[in-house]
């Protein structure tokens, strides 16, 4: 069994007349790279800066390792945190910066030096020592905030959508880093985006948040490819939703009657007679040559197109409804599909999902 | 018109304004200095360096020149005076200042209305205020009495802390006005990455806030120090005249002393350290510039 990390128990939290979160309650374990993904305004920064201490929660209690950090000011919490801006501070070196933590826990010079060394070399940053943090690039601080934040060894460490003022090359290259780095270290992440990508490439679980609840909390796939609800669907990755009446539910499976026809796939919170949402990504759906094998064939026409460089985004009439479809462009030169025309498609019915209202 | 030309003329009613206020009461007063006391008050026109001679040197019967220290002494309890003057009001409104960048929106703009509030009031009505405060019988003393705290006790007016008081009263806005614009400015999530690495108030208060609002604290300090040198007011008053800062030697030689040169020489003394004063920090400004 796991150690527990962290401990949400049926934290709410409210400003005002505002429930910025519901109580919710979940468990972070050891060494695991959790991530709190939804909107803004889903409650995932509250929840996050109340495990940092910066705000307490209204009902409810923490544990951090079981012991209850509700009373606990920041600065006593053997956690921290990878602010948004950075905050690195500005009239220090970036050795003034990381040491600082050190400092205050008062550690020996001796021991401080050689820690900071240390964690100027994991982040590839030792020849920069002695710069300030204004002569650095976005990517450089973002390092410097990390090992900054990492260099007491903190029983947990929280990053607050800490890729999000980079540009796209170096957002990619720094998740590879966030992600080495916490294997490298053995810290508990607990990581905070809107960026469903991120959240994807990056977690060992994801805790998708929504109006103030936990929508589903599961492994990337999971959450993907089953979500628990039409909310956690239409968040994470695109997805078509057709209305479904639901005819029969047995063991998991459940039939629905949709304008695309039966389709008998798994649900989740299905009944008979209750109206229902089928949620069918788009890549799951097949177009002439890469419709899948033993799936039924449908007759659609496209409406138009989005080409993407490696997919190409179709909005596809079939039945009466629009169906947004992309195709893989597996060779170059492969047929784009001029609005108007008649295309073959179809999907294998176990990739589509029943959800219940 | 060409641009060049309009840079020189278009400036010409600014240099003349500047001329006329600036430049040429100064270089009356600096050739004051260099004259020579008349036989029956005010001065002869002359180019002499006597009346400087004076600060330092006093003449005895016999007509040398010996070393004297009071008029020095003056200059130093001057500096002396201004530097904790501005010290304190530095102390004080740093965490004034803080208090009002934490307060609610709505309520920053009634907190700093209040810190300019005595400005709208006389000075003297002002510094007469902490007469009646400071006096004999006066709140302060009625309260302690009151309180059985003390039966008698020597009076708190025209001393060198009721001066000193009265000193602080009177230019704390000064400083409060600049540290809070310098704190406003400071980005809160520094204050919360202090805390979060282990910093307590007290640390965060030094090792953050301080090295990063001490633009404000300097230009606040600069505000307060300079006008303290000049002071005139809260010696005669709250110091009751006992102790003799420039302002009031500079005044007495204008007045009752009737030593125009001499008060004209301590003024353009004045006006150099003031100036020292304002390049050191200059300097130390544009070498801190970096850092901030």
């Amino acid at each position: 069994m796991r150690n527990k990390a962290i401990e949400v128990q049926n934290v709410a939290k409210s400003f005002g007349s505002f429930q910025a979160l519901k109580g919710v309650s979940f468990d972070i374990y050891d060494n695991e790279f959790f991530t709190m993904l939804g909107p803004s305004g889903c409650g995932k920064t509250t929840l996050l800066r109340m495990i940092a201490g910066f705000e307490a929660p209204t009902s409810g209690s923490i544990r951090l390792h079981g012991r209850d950090i509700g009373a606990e000011p920041p600065h006593k919490r053997r956690v921290n945190t990878v602010f948004q801006s950075y905050a690195l501070f500005p009239h220090m070196t970036l050795e003034g910066n990381i040491a600082f933590a050190l400092e205050n826990l008062g550690w020996k010079k001796d021991r401080i030096r050689a820690r900071v060394a240390q964690m100027l070399e994991l982040v590839h940053m030792s020849q920069f020592a002695n710069r300030r943090p204004a002569q650095l690039s976005g990517g450089q601080r973002q390092r410097i905030a990390l090992a900054r934040a990492l260099a007491s060894e903190p029983e947990v460490l929280l990053l607050d959508e800490p890729l999000s003022a980079l540009d796209l090359k170096l957002r990619q290259a720094m998740r590879d880093e966030l992600r080495a780095l916490q294997r490298a270290t053995g810290i508990t992440f607990i990581f905070v985006t809107h960026d469903q990508e991120e959240a994807l490439d990056m977690s060992d679980r994801i805790c998708v948040l929504g109006a103030g609840e936990v929508q589903q909390i599961g492994a990337p796939n999971e959450v993907y490819e089953d979500p628990a609800n039409r909310f956690v669907a239409d968040f994470i990755g695109e997805t078509n939703f057709l209305p479904a009446e639901v005819i029969a539910v047995e063991e998991g499976h459940a039939t629905v009657r949709t304008p695309l026809g039966q389709v008998k796939t798994y649900h989740k919170g299905a009944r008979v007679g209750a109206a229902a949402t089928l949620s069918l990504r788009p890549e799951k759906i097949g177009l002439d040559e890469q419709v899948p094998q033993d799936a039924p064939r449908l007759q659609g026409v496209v409406t138009s197109r989005n080409y993407m460089g490696g997919y190409t985004h179709y909005t596809i009439a079939v039945n009466g409804v629009e169906l947004r479809v992309s195709k893989r462009n597996a060779v170059s030169h492969s047929a784009s599909l001029e609005p108007g025309r008649q295309v073959q498609l179809g999907f294998r019915p176990d990739s589509a999902r029943v959800l219940g209202q | 018109m060409r641009l060049r030309d309009f840079r020189i003329w278009g400036l010409a009613p600014a240099w003349g304004i500047m001329a006329l206020t600036l430049i040429l009461p100064i270089g009356i007063v600096v050739l004051v200095s260099l004259a020579t006391r008349g036989a029956y008050g005010g001065f002869d026109w002359g180019l002499s360096f006597d009346s400087y001679a004076k600060i330092l040197f006093e003449e005895d019967w016999d007509g040398n020149l010996a070393f004297t220290p009071q008029y020095l002494a003056i200059i130093g309890r001057t500096l002396w005076l201004a530097s904790l003057t501005t010290l304190i009001c530095a102390a004080l409104a740093l965490p004034a200042a803080y208090t009002i960048a934490q307060a609610p929106g709505r309520w920053k703009p009634v907190l700093i209305y209040l810190v300019t509030l005595p400005f709208w009031v006389s000075m003297i009505v002002r510094v007469y205020a902490w007469i009646i405060i400071l006096g004999n019988d006066g709140v302060i003393e009625k309260t302690l009495r009151g309180l059985g705290l003390v039966t008698d006790i020597d009076s708190l007016l025209f001393t060198d802390g009721a001066m000193l008081a009265g000193l602080v009263y009177s230019y704390i806005p000064l400083m409060i006005l600049p540290v809070f614009a310098s704190i406003e400015k400071l980005d809160g999530s520094l204050i919360e990455a202090s805390h979060d690495l282990y910093g307590s108030r007290w640390v965060t208060a030094r090792r953050v806030i301080l090295p990063l609002t001490l633009p404000g604290v300097m230009a606040g300090a600069v505000l307060v120090f300079v006008p303290c040198l000049g002071a005139v007011l809260e010696p005669i008053l709250l110091g009751g005249g006992k102790t003799m800062l420039m302002g009031n030697l500079i005044q007495t030689q204008f007045g009752g002393g009737r030593n125009w040169p001499f008060g004209a020489a301590i003024a353009v003394t004045l006006m150099v350290l003031v100036m020292i004063f304002l390049m050191l920090n200059a300097l130390r400004a544009r070498k801190g510039g970096a850092d901030v």
